[in-house]
């Protein structure tokens, strides 16, 4: 791109908030009732994660791992890139985040970890994505039928997968942070761009990641001395 | 009949009111296209953003609806590109609903470093149309491939005109180079009360040459009229027949004798015919311009 230097975030935009948000009606009118028994499946991801053990984790990441793959699909190829070409690109990362999320599912030494400062962030974080995101258009004065769920729309999907990524421990859910962070960075930028109140949203859940691992590190006993 | 107060009054309120209303119903004014003369309505309509949206059918009747305003009252010159998502096949569906408009002028762009070729066969597939009047390369992409590329369409007789694009104020050197060395018909920038760098070389480079020059951004994507929603009209607004602080920005640029048609986007009915009407008053003189270039930029 010559002159990079001299484009704004504002260049990139492609489409207006009344495109942008009509989006997310029509994912709700084309599968309801499951933005209904979505909600009701973040719960249970919610409820598995709180459970700890081998089992629930296979569970909940398996769930996720349907619900990313659902998404990519559904919203980012079959509508989003309607509007915005470069989500045939994001679609992909969306189906690899998945395939990760299964990974991690049958690696073992990977456990869960449901008590602890930042395992409250990551509870946090699930039951906004499964009751707080959805209520966000009441808040900033839009119709409720722009509400964005769980397991439809990629948002909430990501911020209750970062929640679940929280409550992990071992080395290799590591690898699945850059996907949804990066995720939350560009849906971020582009409410910002769009002059969408709502921006605040994935930026705040970046930092509430970011404090979660903050306070995870601090907790961590220190190796002994040699 | 006596002249009464009230009967003064409301024969001072009709001779504000039916100046503007005429204007209103008006056509725009046109302006030749200098390498062959054929007139052109100088307000035109622009696609980025505004028209993509996707296969959505409740805003695809809603950009048909513009549509239909904008060639009711008078708009021939409709202009896309491969970049502007779904806009080429919305803007293919309301001409298509509308019955495929004699007066549709179709401006497109071809974007891309690969196959050019390929990439307007699309997008005439878009369009629905059996050829362009206009096909400019976007941003001046792969311009050395694709320039030659539309002038041979134009020799086969499968193309009108041929152009090239910049927005932003980028890559104006090369811009001015490639007005000087290529027969083009047209050019496409920006320029608005607030941006004036095209008015340096650019502009007049196009009379010299004899070059149609088409507006993009003259609202700077809305900025501008975002910026100014809250400031009252002034006064002098009226002097040229302008009700909207829309009306103003675009008759600054009309009034430029280089600028050929400026192309505001809107998803709105009402906006469109505010913007037609914007050339069919009169419109400002050089001192006129610079008022409106400073309120602009005060705002």
């Amino acid at each position: 791109m010559s002159e990079w230097w001299t484009y704004r975030a504002e260049d990139f935009l492609l489409f207006s908030p009344r495109s942008y948000w009509r989006m997310f009606e029509l994912q709700n009118e084309a599968y309801w009732p499951l933005p209904v028994l979505m909600l009701a499946l973040g719960g249970i991801v919610t409820f598995l994660a709180s459970r700890g053990g081998r089992s629930a984790l296979r569970w909940a990441a398996a769930i996720l791992a349907g619900v990313w793959c659902f998404v990519a699909y559904t919203f980012l190829w079959n509508r989003y890139a309607g509007i915005n070409w470069a989500m045939a690109y994001v679609a992909p990362a969306f189906v690899l985040e998945a395939l990760l999320l299964l990974g991690i599912a049958i690696r073992p030494g990977v456990r869960l970890q449901p008590r602890g400062l930042s395992a409250w962030i990551g509870y946090l974080l699930l039951a906004f994505a499964t009751v707080g995101v959805p209520l966000l258009p009441s808040l900033h004065g839009r119709e409720r039928s722009t509400a964005e769920v769980f397991g439809i729309a990629p948002d909430p999907t990501v911020v209750a997968t970062l929640g679940f990524l929280i409550l992990l421990r071992g080395r290799w859910p590591a690898l699945l942070y850059p996907i949804p962070l990066l995720w939350c960075l560009l849906s971020g930028v582009t409410l910002h761009t769009m002059g969408e109140a709502q921006a605040w949203m994935p930026f705040a859940v970046v930092a509430l990641v970011v404090a979660a691992a903050a306070a995870a590190a601090i907790r961590r006993p220190l190796p002994p001395p040699a | 009949m006596p002249t009464t107060r009230r009967t003064f009054l409301q024969a001072s309120m009709a001779a504000t009111l039916v100046p503007a209303a005429q204007a209103a119903e008006a056509p725009p004014l046109t302006r030749p296209i200098p390498s062959t003369g054929e007139a052109m309505p100088m307000v035109g309509l622009g696609s980025w953003i505004t028209f993509n949206v996707g296969d959505d059918p409740q805003l695809m009747d809603e950009c048909a609806a513009v549509m239909a305003a904008f060639f009711a009252g008078g708009g021939h010159m409709i202009d896309s590109s491969p970049m502007y998502g779904s806009a080429q096949p919305v803007i293919g569906y309301g001409l298509k609903k509308l019955g495929q408009p004699k007066a549709l002028f179709s401006a497109d762009k071809v974007w891309t470093s690969g196959d050019g070729a390929a990439q307007i066969a699309e997008t005439r597939s878009f369009w629905g149309v059996p050829r362009f009047d206009l096909l400019q390369v976007h941003n001046l992409v792969a311009w050395e491939t694709q320039l030659p590329l539309l002038f041979e369409m134009k020799a086969a007789g499968k193309l009108r005109y041929v152009g090239i694009t910049t927005s932003e104020g980028r890559r104006h050197d090369l811009f001015e180079k490639i007005m000087r060395d290529h027969p083009l018909d047209f050019v496409q920038l920006t320029y608005n009360a607030v941006d004036r760098e095209a008015e340096e070389r650019l502009l007049p480079l196009a009379r010299e040459r004899g070059i149609a020059v088409i507006v993009n951004r003259p609202f700077q994507q809305g900025a501008l009229t975002r910026r100014l929603a809250n400031a009252p009209l002034p006064d002098w607004a009226g002097e040229i027949g302008a009700t909207r602080w829309a009306q103003l920005l675009l008759k600054f640029i009309l009034a430029h004798p280089a600028v050929t048609v400026a192309i505001p986007a809107t998803s709105r009915v009402d906006h469109v015919r505010e913007n037609l009407s914007a050339a069919a008053g009169p419109l400002p003189d050089a001192d006129l311009r610079e008022r409106i270039s400073a309120s602009a930029r005060e705002a």
